[in-house]
């Protein structure tokens, strides 16, 4: 992040507390201007203005406010908004949360500077998403479609492989049919060294580091530092889409501390807060990050969004997952009981959705019975899953014949369908037929949601 | 930057019918435009001008802004241009308020059947996430036989804002068979953009539904969602230092999200010639975790006449449209009744009851049947749990993306229902008569009963007698 420095700077600071600091008698001072700070020990760091009232400013600090004292610490308002200077050379190299090579590489030579909060697109400027991505991944191909330009969060749990399941997705990704490999720009804000060493790892085990951009806050680092991280990433993806024409993968790991920093920040200026304890606006914040993928008419590339959310206690209730939910084209949900038993990946279809399916699969995109299977599997799956409450408790041999079969089913599903090992790529029509081939369990009557046309052209029976 | 809301540079053709010389009120017809191939729209005096019409522009070209009427009032003379203005938060007036009693018909058989809103009827929408609030509500919005659709896409995906945009105008309404996209008004708010206009945009959609309807045309307007509107108050009043009342919310949310509920209404317009038109108004609230007690739902269904509960156990079993059926609620059915009745059969109410009952008993034997299997249950009790699983499956599920399913006419719904009670009626006789419930279920028409949705209603009214007889003599067979 590169600032120009103007020559307003005040010793003024009033109080000091939390992430915030407050300046007094303050000129011409306007809503998230960059501020330089400069410590009573001669540091920088840096700031941005969260309010202005009268001539008082609220400045959050991102590198913390430790140290930081009311008679000798200097501000700077530099009277610009955060910006990043973006270059085509970004990519495989890594930056720190606000923005700073820490690879031992050159300095980025700035092609442009972008402000870091975007533009909200306008709906009528967008592009429907409408392509399918294969990621190799049959509950996610077959039954979650991903499309490009789609935003879909994996909501997860403490000690799930979700980390994993990113790579593999990030690894596996491909437009069928398409040479241009996905740029990937990876944000990690407050995860350990530990989850992020796996991601460089399997970057570069792979060779695919020279098509990544990773911007880094880790868990010690300052926890403010985490509101731009994934800004400064977005604004990396918006440049590499919509100025160089590449199409990127964005990753965002983990959304339950950026919202974590969001609440302390706004604890800190005394604000009324919504549910437990997050701010009311977390929606809006959320959203304007979340909507920064999509597609531009008239743009070759494309911004698609996969961030990692770790569910408090797995609760898909509480206000992050909740909030992430209504603004994101969907969610993976991975199960604790799945990875209990074993199965990579630990993928729950039934509260996984993709909103943007419909448009991406079919006819041209994948094949022309792919809704009817994935409808057919979804419906037969739940009714497995609810026999199979049934089962616990009345036993086997109440259930009917009929009824047994959908165990079987889902036994079946979760076997075959549901698992398949870290680097196994299979393809849509593989997954497509792997379907086939479980409905085939079941009595040929049940299958309605399949088109009755395509029952003698996949059926395994026919063939 | 500042753009226009109305293209003020651009000329339409208008058409006079008053003539210089008669009184006129507000409300009153003074020539039309052919906006869209769908929308004619009506020029009218504004609401609170009142006298003697000196002058109107002959035929021609003109823009928003020109005068093309002159009326002498009291307060000296009005020069009256094709646009209007009129604050949003403020209803527009109207005669009389009239007692709904003609249904919406959105063509989806769960709503229309069981759980109807009426013309001028207010509907509330709540569901989770994922729950298929959007889907439901832009099926409405394709489908309803409203002759004007406002759409108000109030903090939600841009991306679904676009799909709308590039979906709607390829789209037939089945009406006119003119583009949907003629008749339909979008407002297009995303989550990313500014808050205050997100308060705003709620009441921006009404006033221009209201404007329609003041033309006297039948208009439904769709907003999705309540909840990032009352969200926007709740920001907003919290960045005043207002002090909150429940979850944060200002104190005002309840009686904000009642007046704006009821400007919605079938009236009389005002005007010297009484014409009769509606506003409908079909409100998604997205409930924080799908918790109905929060405040926003519970305000909202002290006040919307009917309850759509969407409920995301069935949206997991992709039971689409997923609207609870124990749950949900009209306070329509009665008042719509004889609509139905003229319009599809004598029976209907009595079909619908029954369908009803039987859903109503099936979540009693459910419960039975998870203590104590579905084998122990008597034959009669396994035939009811048959002919539920059809009214659920082969009626009350609808595929929005199938291109036959997705709209169902009335008629088309009466005879679907009509026919899977009379497999209840036929095999409970069978089961009279010592039939074993196993060969009844098994019966081959089953099948058929199955795909009646997908048939074509050219086909349908030929096929649902074949399938009707089929029952009787197969019933008798058993």
């Amino acid at each position: 992040m590169k600032i120009d420095i103007k020559t307003r700077e005040y010793t003024t600071v009033s109080e000091v507390s939390g992430p915030l600091m407050i300046v007094e008698g303050v000129e011409g001072v306007a809503y998230n201007e960059i501020v330089e700070i400069e410590t009573p020990a001669g540091d920088s760091r840096r700031g941005q203005v969260l309010e202005v009232k009268g001539d008082l400013a609220v400045v959050q600090v991102f590198e913390g406010t430790s140290d930081l004292n009311t008679s000798t610490t200097k501000v700077r308002f530099t009277g610009q908004t955060a910006k990043l200077g973006v270059a085509p050379d970004m990519l495989g190299r890594v930056f720190n949360g606000t923005g700073i090579p820490i690879d031992g590489g050159p300095e980025i030579i700035p092609d442009k500077e972008l402000d870091i909060s975007g533009n909200p697109m306008n709906p009528s400027a967008r592009e429907f998403p409408a392509e399918f991505i294969e990621t190799g991944i049959s509950t996610i191909d077959g039954m979650n479609t991903l499309v490009r330009g789609q935003k879909l969060p994996i909501f997860t749990g403490s000690g799930l492989p979700h980390n994993e399941l990113a790579a593999q997705i990030a690894r596996q990704a491909k437009v069928v049919g398409e040479e241009t490999e996905f740029a990937v720009v990876f944000a990690a804000m407050g995860i350990t060294h530990e989850e992020a060493n796996y991601f460089m790892r399997d970057f570069e085990r792979t060779g695919a580091l020279e098509r990544v951009t990773v911007f880094m806050n880790l868990a010690d680092d300052p926890a403010i530092e985490r509101i731009i991280t994934p800004k400064m990433a977005l604004t990396t993806a918006e440049y590499f889409a919509f100025e160089l024409n590449m199409h990127v993968l964005v990753i965002l790991t983990d959304l339950t501390n950026y919202c974590e920093a969001l609440r302390e920040i706004s604890a800190a200026r005394d604000e009324v807060p919504g549910r437990r304890g997050y701010p009311g606006y977390m929606y809006t914040d959320l959203a304007t990050m979340y909507e920064r993928a999509g597609r531009i008419t008239g743009k070759e590339g494309s911004i698609t969004q996969m961030p990692i959310l770790v569910m408090p206690q797995d609760d898909i209730t509480h206000p992050i997952p909740d909030l992430t939910g209504y603004i994101t084209e969907g969610q993976i949900v991975l199960s604790r009981d799945l990875n209990r038993k074993g199965i990579y990946p630990p993928v729950d279809v039934l509260p996984s959705l993709s909103r943007l399916m419909s448009g991406g699969i079919g006819e041209g995109q994948t094949r022309e019975d792919h809704s009817g299977v994935s409808d057919q599997l979804y419906s037969a799956y739940a009714e497995g899953r609810d026999l199979r409450d049934l089962m616990a408790v009345v036993g086997e041999e109440a259930l009917t014949e009929r009824d047994r079969k959908f165990l079987n089913f889902a036994e079946a599903f979760e076997k075959k369908f549901i698992t398949q090992s870290g680097d196994e790529d299979r393809s849509i029509q593989e997954t497509l037929d792997l379907g086939w081939e479980l409905l085939s369990l079941l009595p040929e009557a049940e299958l309605k949601r399949v088109r009755a046309e395509h029952i003698p052209k996949y059926h395994p029976a026919y063939k | 930057m500042s753009v226009p809301s109305l293209d003020k540079e651009k000329k339409w053709t208008f058409n006079p019918i008053l003539t210089a010389g008669s009184e006129v009120k507000g409300g009153d017809v003074i020539g039309e435009v052919q906006e869209t191939s769908a929308i004619l729209q009506k020029i009218m005096i504004p609401p609170s001008v009142e006298g003697k019409l000196i002058s109107v522009a002959s035929k021609g070209e003109y823009t928003v802004e020109e005068e093309i009427a002159e009326v002498e009032t009291s307060k000296g003379i009005i020069k009256v241009p094709m646009m209007q203005k009129w604050p949003v938060r403020v209803g527009r007036p109207y005669k009389q308020k009239l007692d709904p009693d003609i249904p919406l018909v959105t063509g989806q058989r769960a709503q229309d059947t069981f759980f109807p809103v009426a013309k001028g009827g207010t509907s509330a929408m709540p569901g989770p996430f994922g729950s298929g609030k959007t889907v439901t509500q832009q099926q409405l919005a394709k489908w309803a036989d409203a002759d004007i659709i406002v759409y108000v896409g109030c903090g939600e995906r841009g991306n679904e804002m676009t799909e709308v945009l590039k979906e709607f105008p390829k789209l037939e309404d089945p009406k006119t068979g003119k583009p949907l996209m003629d008749r339909t008004v979008l407002i297009a708010n995303t989550s990313n953009m500014p808050v205050a206009a997100r308060e705003a945009c709620v009441y921006t959609g009404i006033t221009i539904a209201e404007y329609f309807r003041d033309m006297g045309y039948d208009v439904a307007l769709m907003a999705d969602s309540t909840s990032r509107w009352a969200e926007a108050m709740r920001e907003i009043s919290g960045r005043l230092e207002e002090m909150p009342g429940e979850e944060g919310y200002p104190a005002y949310l309840a009686s904000r999200l009642a007046q704006f509920y009821e400007r919605a209404g079938r009236i009389t317009t005002i005007g010297t010639e009484d014409k009769t038109s509606s506003v409908t108004v079909v409100g998604a609230v997205s409930p924080p975790g799908g918790d109905l007690s929060e405040p926003v739902t519970q305000n909202t269904l002290r006040i919307s006449k009917v309850f759509w509960a969407l409920d995301s156990s069935l949206a997991d079993k992709r039971h689409f449209p997923s609207i609870d059926w124990l749950q949900s609620y009209s306070l329509y059915v009665d008042s719509v009744e004889d609509w139905w009745k003229n319009n599809t059969g004598s029976d209907w109410r009595d079909t619908r009851d029954k369908a009803m009952a039987l859903l109503q008993k099936e979540s009693e034997l459910q419960e039975i049947v998870q203590l104590v299997g579905p084998d122990a249950l008597p034959d009669r009790e396994r035939i009811t749990l048959e002919t539920t699983r059809m009214i659920r499956e082969d009626f009350l599920q609808q595929n929005a993306y199938h291109e036959v399913d997705t709209y169902c006419a009335p008629k088309k719904q009466y005879e679907m229902l009509k026919t899977i009670i009379s497999y209840h009626e036929n095999a409970e006789a069978a089961l009279d008569r010592g039939a074993a419930s196993a060969d009844i279920i098994t019966i081959p028409v089953k099948d058929d009963i199955g795909r009646m949705k997908y048939l074509p209603e050219s086909e349908f009214d030929v096929k649902v007698k074949e399938i009707q007889a089929d029952i009787i003599k197969q019933c008798s067979e058993v």
